[in-house]
This record gives C-alpha cells, sequence and structure tokens, in this order.
C-alpha cells in the first residue's frame, strides 16, 4: 500500500478518522470516507487508469463528476460486478474492488494500442468502409471488433442485488443541489408547495463545495450549503435526495431519476435496495444543473494528466488532494485563474498560464500577477510530452485567427495541464424535455430558449454564472415554480455574496499544433470514443453535414458519457469546417438517461415470482397435487396433463384422450373466459357483435359465435347462452377474455350508446368442469337430483340450473369434444369440492381427469377450430369453411361489409384443410411449411402452414390441420411438408377426422 | 408518459389509458351501398396530422369509460376532453374537427345522420 502523497493537509471534505482501503487492477491503495474513486487514486499518485476505445491510448481521469469520459471502471466480481462505472463518480468504502477496461494484458503495456500506430488506416467511419463486403462476413468482424473496441464485461448471472421504483408528486421538483437549486427549495418551500430536491452526487453544495474563494451569506459557501439544508430538511413538505440523478424528462413533467442508495456502502443493509428508480410528476420543473467545463482541443490533450481545469479545483477543495506539483494551465478564459491561485493555496506550482486571449485584465489576472505566476498571452499548447504521464508542454504562440502557432518554441516541464476551454450549461434536461437551444455568443455555448414544459432553468444552466446573480434566479424561479403550482408566497432575498470577477473568454475551438491537423499528435474532441478533429474534419469533408449524420459515421458524442464533453467542440468544429454558424448547424438530439442507469432499476422488484401475477383456478391445487404438469395460458395455469407414475408425455396424453371417448373424463375448464350481459338490448346488441342470429334465441338454450373485427376477420368464439329474457351468459377463449370485454364496451359506449345493455366479467365467480365421454350422463345423474337429464329433456345447447352435489350450479350442454358433455358452472368457491365429488363419484366409471392437451386433441379430432391457432388475425369465417355461421339474412353486423369485398372470396386465399400424413405414425411440427412443388433446397414457394397437429389415439394415426391456398378445392391432393431432417408427404383432406357424422353428441 | 385526465378519475399516468384512435369516425349504417374503396376510408384511412387531433381514449386500467380528446400531436398538449357523442368545444378541436377531410368522405356521409360520431 502506497502512501498517499498527493494529499493536502488542510483541505477537502473526506472524514480523515475513516480511512479506507481499496484495489484497483489488483493493487491495496489507502484513501478515507468521502473519496470518489478518482480522487482517492489521485491522491495515490495515480493518473493512468484505463485505454482508449479505438487506439487504446494511456488514458487518465478528466473530470470529477458524471461527465467523465476516460476513467471507466469495472467495479466488483462476480453477479454484482458492473462495467462502465465513471471512477468520478464511485464513492470507495473498505474492500472495494476496481479494474480498469480495454487493456490487454495489462494497463500499461497494452497490445491493441498497436492501433495507435495504424492510426491512419482507422479514419472516420473506418468500419463502414472497411468491413463492408462480404456481407456474410460481417459476423466475423464483428466479434473481432467487439473483441479489440469493447468496453467493461457484463456479468454472466443473475443479479443478486434488490431494486425498487418509487413513485412521487411534487408541486416543484428542483433538480441539483448547487447554490441555484439550494435557493430555489429554500424559495419554493417557504410557500408551503410539496419540493423535492435531488442531487447527483453525495453532497449538498455543488460548485460552491469546490471554491476556496468565495463566501455566501459571510460564510464559508459550504457551510452556507448545510445550513441550507438543514433548514429545508426541517420543512414537513420538503424531500431532500441525494446519490441521485435525474436521468429522464418526459412528457408532461415527468421525470425518472436514479438513486443510489447504497453502493456506497459495498453491500446494501438490510431492507435497503441497492439502488432506486424515481418516476415524479411534477407540477412545475426548476432545472439547476449546473455546467460541464470543456475541454480545448490541442495536440495530445489526451494524455494522462490533462485535466479540466474545475475538475482540478474540485480535487484540491472538495477532495483535499492535489492532482499534479508542476502544473500547466491552458485556458481561454478567466475561471483557469481561479484553478491556478487555489494550486497556489494548496502548496503546488504553477509553471504557467496558457491563455488564448490577449491582454487580459482584471481581478483575477491581478492575483496571479501577485503570485508571480507566469502568463503566455495569445498563447497555446502544441505539444505534450510524456506517454502513460504528462511529463512537459509546448507553448507557441497563435497567429490572428488562430488556426496556425507561431514563433518559439517554449518547453515547460510539469506533471499536470490543467485547461478550461468555458463552460456548457447542462441542457440535457430541458432539451429531453423537448426545449428549445439558443446560442449565447458571449459565453460561446447553448443556453436554454424556449421551454416547452412547465419548467425553468436556474443558475450555471441557465448561463448564469456569477455566484450572486446565481442565488437570486434561485430564488425568483423557486418561487415563480410554487406561485404556478398554486401557491402564494414571493421570493426571499438572496443572500450577500462574492467572488471574484470574471471577464470574458475567447472561443479556441481547435488550438494548433506544430504540424499540419492530424500529421503528428492527435487533437482529441471525443476522449471516449476517439474521435479527433481531424476525423471531424475528414467527415465534414465527405459531406457528413448533418450533426446527427456526423455523430453516427465519426461516433463522436456516442458511448456512455454520450458526448457531455465533446458535443459542442464537435460541431464547432463541423460548423468551423462548413463555414457555418454554429446554431444553424445545431446539436444532437439529447435523449434520455442523461447517465447510464442500471437496467435492475427499471425493472425493480418485478423479477422471478413478481415478474407477472399469475392467476390459479380453485382446482389448482388438487392437480398439483395429483402430479399435474401445467401450462401458461396467458396469465392462468392450467394443467396441461396428468401423468401416472412412469408414463411418457404420449402415453398419458393416448390414455387420457382414449378415456374420455370411451368412459367420461373431467376437465378443469375455469379460465374460459365469462361475461355476463344483462340489459333490455342485450340480444340486439349480440346480433350486432355476432356472425349469426341471435334475436330468437330461446331462453336456456346456448348458441355458438363467431366475433370478427370490422375487416372481416375473426377475432374470438365462444358459446353464449342465454339465460333469461333479457341476460346472457357468454364465453370467450381463456386468452381473449379481457380482449372481447373491451371490444363490447367500445362498441357499446362508442357507436351504440343508445343500446341499454351492460357487460360484467364474472371469470373469476364461476368455477367450470367440462364432463365428457359417453358416461358423463350417467355420472351427472348420480349426483343430480331433480333434472332430467335425458337427451329429449336435456338437448344439446341448452342449460339448466339445479345442483351437482348439493352445489347450485347451471349446467350447460355443450361441447368441445364431440362428445355428450356438460359443462358444470357453480360459484367459483364450489370449484374444488365440485371436483371431487365428481371424482368421487366417477370411480365406478374409471372417470379420468384431463388437462389442455387432451382437449387439444379431442377438438381437433373433431375440426373444432382454436382462435389463435387456427386463425391468426387474416382468416375470415369463410376460410374456416364456417359459412354457415355467417347470417345471410341480418342487415349488419361488424365485419359484414368487409366479408363482401370481392378479394374475401378470392380461390387462392389460405383456407383450412386437414393434413394426413403417408406414415400415419409420423406428427407433422405445427407451423411446418405446406409446399406443392419440391425444390431441392429452400427457397420453396410455400402454400400454407400446419396450425394443429397431434396423434390420434381414437383415430389411430396422426391428424392435422392447416391453413393453404385455395385448401377448400385441394381435398385429395398430395402436398408436402418439408422438414430439416426429412421429406413429409401428406394427404389434403377435410378438417375432420373422427365421428363424421356427428353421432356421440348425444352419447 | 403522458397525464390525461379521465373526465371520471381524473388525472391519471397514460399507462392507464387504452388509445383509441381518431375520434369522429361514423359507421356506415348502409354499408353495401359503399364502394369497397369508400368502405376503405371508414375502415383504414386514419388521419395523422401534426398538431390538434380528436381522437378518442379508454380508461382501460381505471373505470374502463371512453372520452374524447383533443391533443396537440407536436407538443402532447392535452387542450380538451369531452364526452362520447359529442363535439369538441374549443376552437382549435372545433378546427381539427372540420377540417378533417373524413367529413366529406362517402363513408361519412352514409352514416346514419346526427349519428354518434363515435
Amino acid at each position: 500500500m502506497s502512501g498517499q502523497s498527493f494529499r493536502i493537509r488542510d483541505r477537502g471534505r473526506i472524514d480523515r478518522q475513516k480511512p479506507v482501503r481499496f484495489r484497483f487492477d489488483g493493487t491495496t491503495y489507502g484513501g478515507y470516507e468521502g473519496d470518489t474513486l478518482a480522487s482517492a487514486l489521485l491522491a495515490n499518485g495515480v493518473h493512468l487508469v484505463g485505454r482508449s476505445f479505438k487506439y487504446h491510448r494511456p488514458r487518465g481521469i478528466l473530470g470529477a463528476g458524471s461527465e467523465e469520459p476516460n476513467a471507466l471502471i469495472q467495479l466488483g466480481a462476480g453477479n454484482r460486478t458492473e462495467p462502465n462505472l465513471r471512477a468520478t463518480q464511485i464513492e470507495i468504502f473498505d474492500g472495494l474492488q476496481a479494474e480498469s477496461q480495454n487493456r490487454w494484458p495489462c494497463l500499461k503495456y497494452d497490445i491493441g494500442a498497436i492501433n495507435s500506430v495504424f492510426h491512419r488506416l482507422l479514419p472516420s467511419g473506418f468500419y463502414y468502409k472497411t468491413f463492408m463486403w462480404p456481407a456474410s462476413l460481417w459476423m466475423t468482424y464483428e466479434h473481432v471488433i467487439r473483441n479489440a473496441a469493447g468496453l467493461g464485461k457484463a456479468p454472466e448471472d443473475r443479479d443478486p442485488d434488490r431494486y425498487e421504483k418509487m413513485h412521487a408528486h411534487a408541486d416543484v421538483l428542483i433538480v441539483g443541489g448547487g447554490p441555484a437549486g439550494l435557493a430555489a427549495a429554500l424559495a419554493a418551500s417557504k410557500t408551503g408547495a410539496r419540493v423535492i430536491l435531488m442531487e447527483e452526487t453525495a453532497d449538498w453544495g455543488g460548485a460552491l463545495l469546490s471554491e476556496s474563494d468565495s463566501s455566501v451569506a459571510g460564510k464559508e459557501p459550504a457551510r452556507w450549503a448545510a445550513e441550507t439544508v438543514a433548514e429545508l430538511e426541517a420543512m414537513p413538505e420538503v424531500t431532500l435526495v441525494k446519490r441521485c440523478t435525474v436521468t429522464g424528462y418526459y412528457d408532461h413533467n415527468y421525470l425518472t431519476a436514479l438513486e443510489r442508495v447504497s453502493d456506497h456502502l459495498g453491500a446494501a443493509p438490510e431492507h435497503t435496495p441497492r439502488q432506486r428508480l424515481w418516476k415524479i410528476r411534477a407540477k412545475r420543473v426548476v432545472l439547476a444543473t449546473g455546467a460541464l467545463e470543456r475541454p480545448l482541443v490541442f495536440s495530445d490533450n489526451d494524455r494522462p494528466g490533462v485535466m479540466l481545469s474545475s475538475a482540478v479545483r474540485t480535487y484540491i477543495n472538495r477532495y483535499g488532494v492535489l492532482p499534479g506539483r508542476k502544473v500547466v494551465i491552458f485556458t481561454n478564459n478567466d475561471d483557469a485563474y481561479r484553478t491556478a491561485l487555489a494550486i497556489e493555496e494548496a502548496h503546488g506550482k504553477v509553471v504557467a498560464i496558457v491563455d488564448a486571449r490577449r491582454d487580459v485584465r482584471g481581478e483575477l489576472a491581478d492575483a496571479v500577477s501577485d503570485k508571480g505566476i507566469t502568463v503566455y498571452e495569445n498563447s497555446g499548447i502544441v505539444s505534450v510530452q510524456g506517454r502513460n504521464k504528462v511529463a512537459g508542454v509546448e507553448v507557441m504562440e497563435l497567429a490572428p485567427d488562430g488556426s496556425s502557432a507561431l514563433g518559439t518554441v517554449k518547453a515547460l516541464e510539469c506533471d499536470l495541464v490543467a485547461m478550461s476551454g468555458g463552460w456548457n450549461p447542462t441542457v440535457h434536461l430541458f432539451s429531453q424535455a423537448k426545449g428549445k437551444l439558443a446560442w449565447n455568443d458571449e459565453l460561446a455555448a447553448f443556453v436554454p430558449g424556449t421551454a416547452s414544459q412547465a419548467l425553468a432553468s436556474a443558475g450555471a444552466c441557465n448561463g448564469t454564472f456569477a455566484l450572486a446573480e446565481v442565488l437570486k434566479e434561485g430564488m425568483k424561479l423557486g418561487a415563480e415554480a410554487a406561485r404556478e403550482a398554486g401557491f402564494k408566497g414571493r421570493a426571499p432575498a438572496a443572500p450577500k455574496s462574492s467572488e471574484p470577477e470574471q471577464g470574458a473568454l475567447r472561443p479556441l475551438w481547435i488550438a494548433p499544433g506544430k504540424a499540419k491537423l492530424g500529421r503528428k499528435g492527435k487533437h482529441f474532441v471525443d476522449f471516449q470514443n476517439d474521435v479527433t478533429a481531424a476525423d471531424v474534419k475528414l467527415a465534414a469533408r465527405e459531406g457528413y453535414r448533418s450533426v446527427e449524420h456526423l455523430k453516427r459515421y465519426t461516433t463522436t458524442g456516442m458511448g456512455t458519457d454520450q458526448g457531455k464533453t465533446s458535443n459542442v467542440n464537435a460541431l464547432a468544429i463541423l460548423s468551423d469546417t462548413l463555414a457555418a454558424e454554429i446554431p444553424a448547424t445545431g446539436t444532437t438530439t439529447f435523449r434520455p438517461p442523461y447517465t447510464p442507469a442500471t437496467i435492475g432499476a427499471y425493472t425493480g422488484r418485478n423479477v422471478g415470482k413478481l415478474f407477472e401475477p399469475v392467476r390459479k383456478t380453485r382446482i389448482d391445487e388438487w392437480a398439483r397435487a395429483h402430479g399435474a404438469k401445467f401450462e401458461h395460458v396467458g396469465q392462468w395455469m392450467r394443467a396441461w396433463y396428468f401423468p401416472k407414475p412412469g408414463e411418457t408425455f404420449r402415453q398419458a396424453i393416448d390414455r387420457e384422450v382414449k378415456a374420455v371417448r370411451d368412459s367420461v373424463g373431467i376437465l378443469d375448464a375455469s379460465t374460459l373466459g365469462k361475461i355476463d350481459i344483462q340489459g333490455p338490448d342485450a340480444a340486439e346488441f349480440l346480433n350486432r357483435i355476432y356472425t349469426n342470429a341471435w334475436l330468437k334465441l330461446g331462453v336456456g338454450r346456448c348458441r355458438y359465435g363467431l366475433m370478427l373485427k370490422e375487416d372481416g376477420m375473426v377475432m374470438d368464439d365462444g358459446v353464449t347462452t342465454r339465460i333469461g329474457e333479457n341476460h346472457f351468459h357468454m364465453t370467450t377463449t381463456t386468452g381473449g377474455a379481457a380482449n372481447v370485454l373491451s371490444w363490447l364496451e367500445e362498441w357499446h359506449q362508442t357507436e351504440w350508446p343508445h343500446l341499454k345493455v351492460f357487460f360484467t366479467s364474472v371469470t373469476e365467480q364461476w368455477s367450470v368442469v367440462a364432463v365428457n365421454g359417453p358416461k358423463s350422463r350417467a355420472l351427472l345423474e348420480k349426483l343430480c337430483s331433480g333434472i332430467d337429464f335425458s337427451a329429449e329433456a336435456f338437448p344439446f345447447m341448452s342449460m339448466k340450473d339445479g345442483t351437482v352435489a348439493g352445489i347450485p350450479a347451471k349446467i350447460y350442454r355443450i361441447s368441445f369434444t364431440g362428445e355428450l358433455s356438460f359443462e358444470v358452472n357453480v360459484p367459483a368457491r364450489h370449484g374444488l369440492a365440485l371436483w371431487e365429488a365428481l371424482m368421487e363419484a366417477g370411480k365406478e366409471f374409471d372417470i379420468t381427469p384431463y388437462g389442455t392437451e387432451t382437449m387439444h386433441v379431442l377438438r381437433a379430432e373433431k375440426g373444432f377450430i382454436i382462435v389463435g391457432q387456427e386463425t391468426d388475425g387474416t382468416v375470415t369465417p369463410l376460410d374456416l369453411g364456417m359459412d354457415w355461421i355467417v347470417s345471410k339474412q341480418k342487415p349488419d353486423f361488424i365485419g359484414k361489409r368487409s366479408l363482401e369485398r370481392a378479394s374475401m372470396a378470392a380461390e387462392d386465399r389460405k383456407q383450412l384443410v386437414g393434413l394426413l400424413t403417408e406414415d400415419p405414425n409420423v406428427v407433422l411440427p405445427e407451423g411446418g411449411h405446406v409446399v406443392e412443388h419440391l425444390k431441392p433446397q429452400p427457397p420453396m414457394d410455400m402454400l400454407g402452414h400446419v396450425t394443429s397437429s397431434y396423434y390420434s389415439p381414437n383415430c389411430g394415426r396422426s391428424i392435422a390441420m392447416a391453413l393453404i391456398k385455395g385448401g377448400h378445392k385441394r381435398h385429395g391432393e398430395t402436398l408436402h411438408v418439408p422438414l430439416e431432417d426429412k421429406l413429409v408427404k401428406v394427404t389434403v383432406t377435410e378438417p375432420r377426422f373422427f365421428d363424421l357424422e356427428g353421432k356421440r353428441i348425444d352419447g | 408518459m403522458l397525464q390525461i385526465p379521465c373526465p371520471w378519475c381524473g388525472p391519471r399516468d397514460d399507462n392507464e389509458f387504452h388509445y383509441g384512435g381518431e375520434a369522429h369516425i361514423a359507421r356506415p349504417v348502409k354499408a353495401s351501398e359503399l364502394s369497397d374503396a369508400e368502405w376503405a376510408e371508414y375502415l383504414f384511412l386514419k388521419q395523422n396530422p401534426k398538431g390538434p387531433f380528436t381522437e378518442r381514449w379508454s380508461h382501460s386500467a381505471g373505470c374502463r369509460r371512453w372520452f374524447n380528446v383533443v391533443r396537440n400531436t407536436a407538443t402532447d398538449e392535452i387542450i380538451e376532453i369531452y364526452p362520447m357523442g359529442e363535439l369538441p368545444k374549443s376552437p382549435q378541436g372545433i378546427k381539427a374537427y372540420e377540417t378533417n377531410w373524413r367529413r366529406e368522405s362517402a363513408a361519412q356521409k352514409n352514416a346514419k345522420a346526427g349519428a354518434s360520431d363515435k
């Protein structure tokens, strides 16, 4: 463990009483609680933390916050490992394990760095230009490229951590806990408004924590921040959340935020999630997201030890770390002078300030001059020495237009370069909210223009940088937001503040090098994606003139940082190359999330058993106890089959299928959709919804109905029973129940509101047992008294009330098997009792419980369709050969006019047929393609596909249904189903295979 | 996520709602008199304007009631909500309704006079 030799004795907000040990790339280091991984590494003199994406160049820490493009870290191990985390955001804890990324075999000697030597071969659009052909090899290229260019590694197994979601409503949501955000929160909360204030870092105060040369209300700024937070915390309607990044700004002031609840603790304490996803609906939003410093684009500006000037100040004042002892500052504005002074105060040495401007005057220039710091005006850094760490720079004068360097070369020795190219207001959320940006010439940056949602921008994110103005704006907009949310109150006076006054900047988009751009050294624009100024210019010359195209062609602004430090520089260089104004060039679209978010947080608790609700019938318990295998049908769990010990799937199904036709079987049909329909116009309504006639259906009688969509395609089917003059009981498919109810409601509410009819879902009010087979009558007679089950008294398609095993029941004589069949409906809670009574009474008939698979085989033997299996939204009743159910007399029903279209009668439509395989033991796979003319290999002209296919023990052979072109006229034809391993010859038949005369229905 | 003011339940997140597409497409009552092309005007052709649009929503995970909305498709601003069977009252809604080509379509004219204009 090496010492923290770059630690400053008397500065920083770290807790020196709480030392922390952590590992980076296998070496143990020391830091303190309150450090980020970046600050702790810098305290130990570690700058080299990663390799770049394309050229594998050594990279160091650039920034101090979430904008960091370089210092991407793989954190933790095993299933908890997480890639691409920014070292500048990771709070260290005892035992933290971090690894650098994108290097092999190790960070210092990386083989991929060879790319850097061949950089001429890797221009912008390299992948597009090189790996275009042959297309079939792309998979190989991709594999190699991904290995060479990958960022971190994803964990391979389930994430063991717990995540939560939180829904919140706010009168005023304030994003950012810096001076503007704190002021806004104070002003808004004093009106009594419900305020939520969110801050990305672990501490309140934002930029205030990085300064030592300013004061607020006569206090150190950090102290004012702490006192303000204490005041806010005492207010009941204020919620303060830190370590929380507001990541997305969506419609109607809906925002998402990711709170890192326990990432800084190593392991989450009990009952605490790792992260929490906030979903917030706010009446008003105040954005106080600050600003991000721009790098300067100069030759080899990516060497470890080249940092943002503001980051250097943050490391000194917030973390008590001096990132370098001999510092050269390169700037085009006054702010970096504050850094110079902070370095000197921390006993570092500022070798020189290299300033792109001339005649720099003002308070800060004077202070620097008092310290005896050399300032090179109208100058730029033309080269950087050192590979894994800055060792020195060369400085030259700038030509009047800034495009080239002149005069003598001054060589300066240093171990750190602090650069400042000006500031970009953090307008990401403003833009996500569809706000329009405006270019501000004075700041040379985009600022919020016209907002499209109920929001305001305060402080640096609004282009307001002077502390006094920031505080005033925060107070004003905070109070205003509360008033707009319906509260009363005026903005409190802003506290008095002081800070050094700053002059104007001089935009410098590319600092010239000694040679022509792109020849010697690299001017990086986008550090994370290794995009240089020369790349941007090349892309522009090649015609990529739109920023959106530039982004995709050069990859600038992509990756995990989404160009936070690079975008404005890139588009300024593009504009310059095109000789266009920057605002005319525009920006790329800002999209959520602001920083990468863990997918786990979006999933929250919706994993495993909580992923989706599971619906179970009352008989589920019995089926489980009796060894049933289950299948999912929508959200329902349905018993699939009931294997006896030692039975295979096929043996169990064959046994169940035969038992139903030979004696009696029972099926739990409780999941069928059931809708109670009442009202004087119920019959008229059904008449319009179904294709067949309903007005004259007698009370106590059932009818099968087919529902179409208005385009004439089959939507659902089921049996509906007239229970009373104005009362119907509709059944739907299991999966279609909710849709059908919505469908009925839609037509009733939107088209025929004058019809007096009401719909109620009663699916879960009834338990249903389908009793099927020649012995079903005998079985029910044993359990029921007072019901005449004779075929004459209780005909097919009728319903009777009565009791079964003493339970009040509605018994429907309907059949989905073609057998004598009764569907017994009892109040749901009696489902299990009914089932057990049937099983007991059925012993003498060797009663067989069966599941959905047997149900499918039985119905297929009879050629009954299943909506969604024989149909797919492109199938009409005519295609199914079900013309008989489509009324010719009714003036109207949904879908009627569409069925009259000529194309609906076309002979080559796909129509439902039966298929019999040449070898009766071959069971076709469902979905198998049916062809007429075989070719040696695919593609072959497809006639259609197999929709249902089973082995039918009652037919003693396999049976299948298929939708094939012109099928109705193909009966008797021989067709083929080519499979992966064989060809199956099939004969087309009508889609019915058993009991063709329908004799079994009466038992 | 939009926040939609359900006339019965108040403002709710849009994931409680089901979108019903363009409003005021009256269903032809003598559909057999329409040519296939005219029937298609009713069945398939939908407006997709940039700006105020009359559309239908159903509070499917709430009260299950349908209602009409005038929404600006460019900004997602909800300008007006009004019951099924009624016409918009806001100037933007009235304009969106009246300037819709459908008002002159054969399918619309085939609908019962004074039909609900769903």
